[in-house]
């Protein structure tokens, strides 16, 4: 990734550094950002400038970012966002739909409203042009090599259309979509989002075919369903996003075809692996308070409950807003069930658990 | 119970403070409750204001040679400084504003403008001095480890100079600050973790070279050939914030009617017997709006106390309910003047100086026991949510 702009010149450099030495314990951009609310790299913001709605309950916020944002992200990449609603911040993340691109100044993310999503629906619904949201720098790595691989494949289901369609648009720019096929489901066609925009992507290349599957109708595609709509699946390098119960049905399939090197999946939902981790005591932070915790109860929640105050942000594992050094002890990572002991090694408290006694410096 | 010991508290069953401690978590939980927007847009005015008042006191400062400029530079440096080092520092860091979720405003991530690390305060102020308020031999914020502030304390001849120790404390209360959480009188016994010494010394350092880099030499070489007088201004501002915070920190616990405590108190001590302590250890001072907002709202010192992570523009509101709970249970609520608290704390500074039987007690003495200090793993850990102490911290 390249360096914000401040990073790159020296003498900008310099004279940060002195303006940091002026303003300690501050930021130079504590101060600035009393003019103009975008000029602070300290947490990175944004203006809300447009929300254009997709489907009847889904919009694209586009967003001008403030200092610090570098327009170099990866098609396919989803960034942190918080608003602030009562007072109180609340993040989640979002794939971008828009153009790595520098020109326009802004990128995008499209937004579905959730039954249960307080944030997303308000993000749909409620969100004022020229509101200032916080950023988080873009992340994640379901994302295409450049040049892509001449034969591609993507599975989509509902929003998870939004970082393909961040690939989509990219390659289009290139002027060289490659051999590639889109199999996208959604309830119905009201509910599918970008659908104009893909079909004239597909009158324009040939090699791109877009395959629509409404579920109200079809119902759902299932893994052996593959074979009908793209034969040639396992010769194509696959991207997949969308609902877990999908997701885990088409990785299965690959993996039966020991295929799972060519399979690419973005999970926007924590799948608890299970509470196999044991459990234990553990500190938050010096002469802080010291709980047992079980095998199954995330750190961040076990924190709360005992009345620590702790940052979070998408409480999913993908922001890393929560983020904390361990200080002894041994945690498990509840997605991959990876277990963590280093002294100093920063831990998402939002999706892990004890391994044992443990202690978290704050 | 040991609270039976305290004469304040002689007239209260077990039942009755049970109930004070239910209704304190009523208040509490009423105000966490409807913590929202206007307490954030408190916050966010405060810091402006704060910023303002800084860069407008350096950039007045810019024409120090000017004796008026160099008066008026000085005194908004100094507000600022005040501000920032009570209404923001002291209660960001108390973690009165994590409930944002707003990284900028988070006690996990806030650096104050003055000679202490925000992490050893965190555990000297937040943790020993808050858990342990008042408590002899777990308090250090009892006389500072300086200074003779209870009659329990043993007197030795080198308390004869307490005034004298006492002015230079308030003129350099941040440096008194940024050596607290050391813990001297470890390091003299030789009980203190050389590992932990020497971290501590490099924060401190790191903290002292930054700050006093900005104040003594980037700021003065600035203005060129007024070199001096920008420096003596930053320096004076420094001080002024100096004595502002020592008396104000002073008139919270030294007041007459504060109660000091001895360990026994802490044996077998409930959630709602913690309450009582904390409010009778505190003093209040009354006054305007302003007075309050520049000394952090510690003027409800007893609210701070019970409540030291709700947001400080709530204590106003809060003392009306803790003043009337207080008056329904017969129990004091101190409170005065702030020259008065202030008078009362310089007359126990001057009085302890001398052997006990030199000088008569104005409240009855809670009977003498003996006391010793006590280092992190010798202290009941914290106190758990159920309200009792969980035994040592190293079990
Ligand atoms: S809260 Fe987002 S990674 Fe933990």
């Amino acid at each position: 990734m390249t360096a914000p702009l401040i990073e790159r010149s020296s003498a900008l450099r310099q004279l940060r550094r002195l303006g940091k030495a002026m303003t300690t314990p501050l930021l130079p951009d504590d101060y600035l950002a009393l003019i103009n609310p975008l000029w602070s790299q300290r947490e990175l913001r944004g203006r809300v400038e447009k929300v254009v709605p997709e489907t009847e309950n889904a919009a694209t916020l586009v967003i001008r970012p403030g200092w610090g944002w570098t327009f170099d992200h990866a098609p396919g990449q989803y960034i942190g966002i918080g608003v602030e609603i009562d007072g109180r911040f609340h993040w989640r993340s979002y794939s971008l739909s828009s153009v790595p691109l520098v020109e326009g100044k802004t990128v995008s993310i499209t937004v579905k409203a959730m039954p249960e999503g307080f944030l997303s629906d308000h993000l749909v619904n409620g969100l004022e042009p020229g509101t200032i949201v916080r950023l988080a720098s873009p992340q994640g790595d379901f994302t295409v090599p450049d040049p892509p691989p001449e034969k591609m494949l993507f599975l989509v289901g509902g929003s998870g259309i939004t970082p393909v369609m961040s690939i989509l648009r990219t390659l289009d720019r290139r002027g060289s979509i490659p051999d590639a096929v889109l199999v996208y489901s959604a309830r119905n066609e009201d509910d599918m989002m970008f659908v104009h925009e893909l079909r004239v992507l597909a009158l324009r290349y040939t090699n791109f075919t877009f395959y629509e599957r409404f579920t109200d109708a079809d119902g759902m595609l299932t893994a052996d369903q593959l074979d009908d709509v793209c034969p040639d699946w396992s010769d194509r390098t696959t991207w997949a996003c969308g609902p877990a119960g999908m997701l885990d049905a088409f990785t299965q399939h690959y993996e039966t075809y020991g295929l799972s090197d060519q399979i690419h999946v973005e999970r926007f939902t924590l799948a608890a692996a299970g509470g196999s981790a044991a459990g234990g005591e553990v500190t938050f932070g010096v002469g802080g308070p010291t709980v047992d915790v079980d095998g199954a109860t995330t750190l961040l929640e076990a924190g709360e409950k005992a009345g620590v105050n702790m940052l979070f942000g998408c409480r999913m594992g993908i922001c890393h807003t929560c983020d904390v050094p361990l200080a002894s002890g041994r945690v498990r990572d509840l997605r991959s069930g990876d277990e963590h002991g280093e002294p100093g090694e920063y831990i998402q408290t939002c999706v892990s658990v004890a391994a044992g006694d443990c202690t978290l410096s704050l | 119970m040991a609270f039976s010991d305290v004469r304040e508290y002689t007239h209260l069953t077990d039942e009755e403070v049970e109930a004070i401690g239910a209704e304190l978590d009523e208040i509490r939980r009423e105000v966490e409750a409807s913590r929202g927007q206007a307490d954030r847009d408190y916050i966010l005015r405060t810091i402006t204001l704060q910023r303002r008042l800084a860069a407008a006191g350096r950039i007045t400062l810019f024409a120090s040679f000017f004796p008026p400029a160099w008066l008026l530079g000085t005194a908004l440096l100094g507000s600022a400084k005040i501000l920032e080092n009570m209404e923001l520092g002291h209660n960001a860091m108390h973690g009165q504003w994590d409930w944002m979720n707003d990284p900028e405003i988070h006690s996990s991530n806030w650096e104050w403008d003055t000679t202490q690390p925000a992490e050893q305060w965190k555990h000297s102020h937040n943790y020993i001095h808050h858990q342990f308020t008042n408590v002899l031999g777990h308090d250090n914020d009892i006389g500072y480890g300086i200074l003779r502030m209870s009659r329990d304390q043993k007197w030795h001849p080198v308390n004869l100079g307490q005034p004298v120790y006492n002015a230079l404390l308030a003129l350099f209360f941040e440096w008194g600050v940024a050596l607290h959480d050391l813990d001297i009188e470890a390091i003299r016994k030789g009980e203190k973790d050389p590992e932990l010494l020497k971290k501590q010394l490099k924060q401190i350092g790191n903290k002292v070279g930054k700050q006093s880099l900005k104040d003594y030499v980037m700021y003065p070489a600035l203005t060129g050939p007024f070199f001096l007088q920008t420096l003596t201004a930053n320096f004076t501002a420094n001080i002024i914030r100096n004595i502002w915070t020592h008396g104000i920190i002073f008139c919270g616990h030294f007041p007459d009617g504060a109660v000091h405590f001895t360990e026994e108190e802490l044996e077998d001590e409930t959630r709602a017997e913690w309450y009582l302590r904390q409010m009778l250890g505190s003093a209040n001072f009354n006054g305007g709006k302003l007075l309050h907002i520049m000394s952090g709202q510690l003027g409800y010192q007893i609210e701070h106390h019970l409540f030291p992570d709700l947001p400080s523009n709530r204590y106003a509101a809060i003392s009306v309910k803790v003043k009337d709970l207080c008056a329904r249970y017969d129990i004091p609520y101190t409170t005065g003047p702030l020259y008065k608290q202030y008078g009362q704390t310089l007359r126990t500074i001057l009085k302890l100086s001398l052997p006990n039987r030199r000088t008569s007690d104005n409240p009855a003495p809670v009977p003498e026991r003996a006391q010793r200090r006590l280092r992190d793993d010798q202290r009941p850990t914290r106190r758990s949510e159920l309200g009792k102490w969980s035994g040592a911290a190293s079990v």
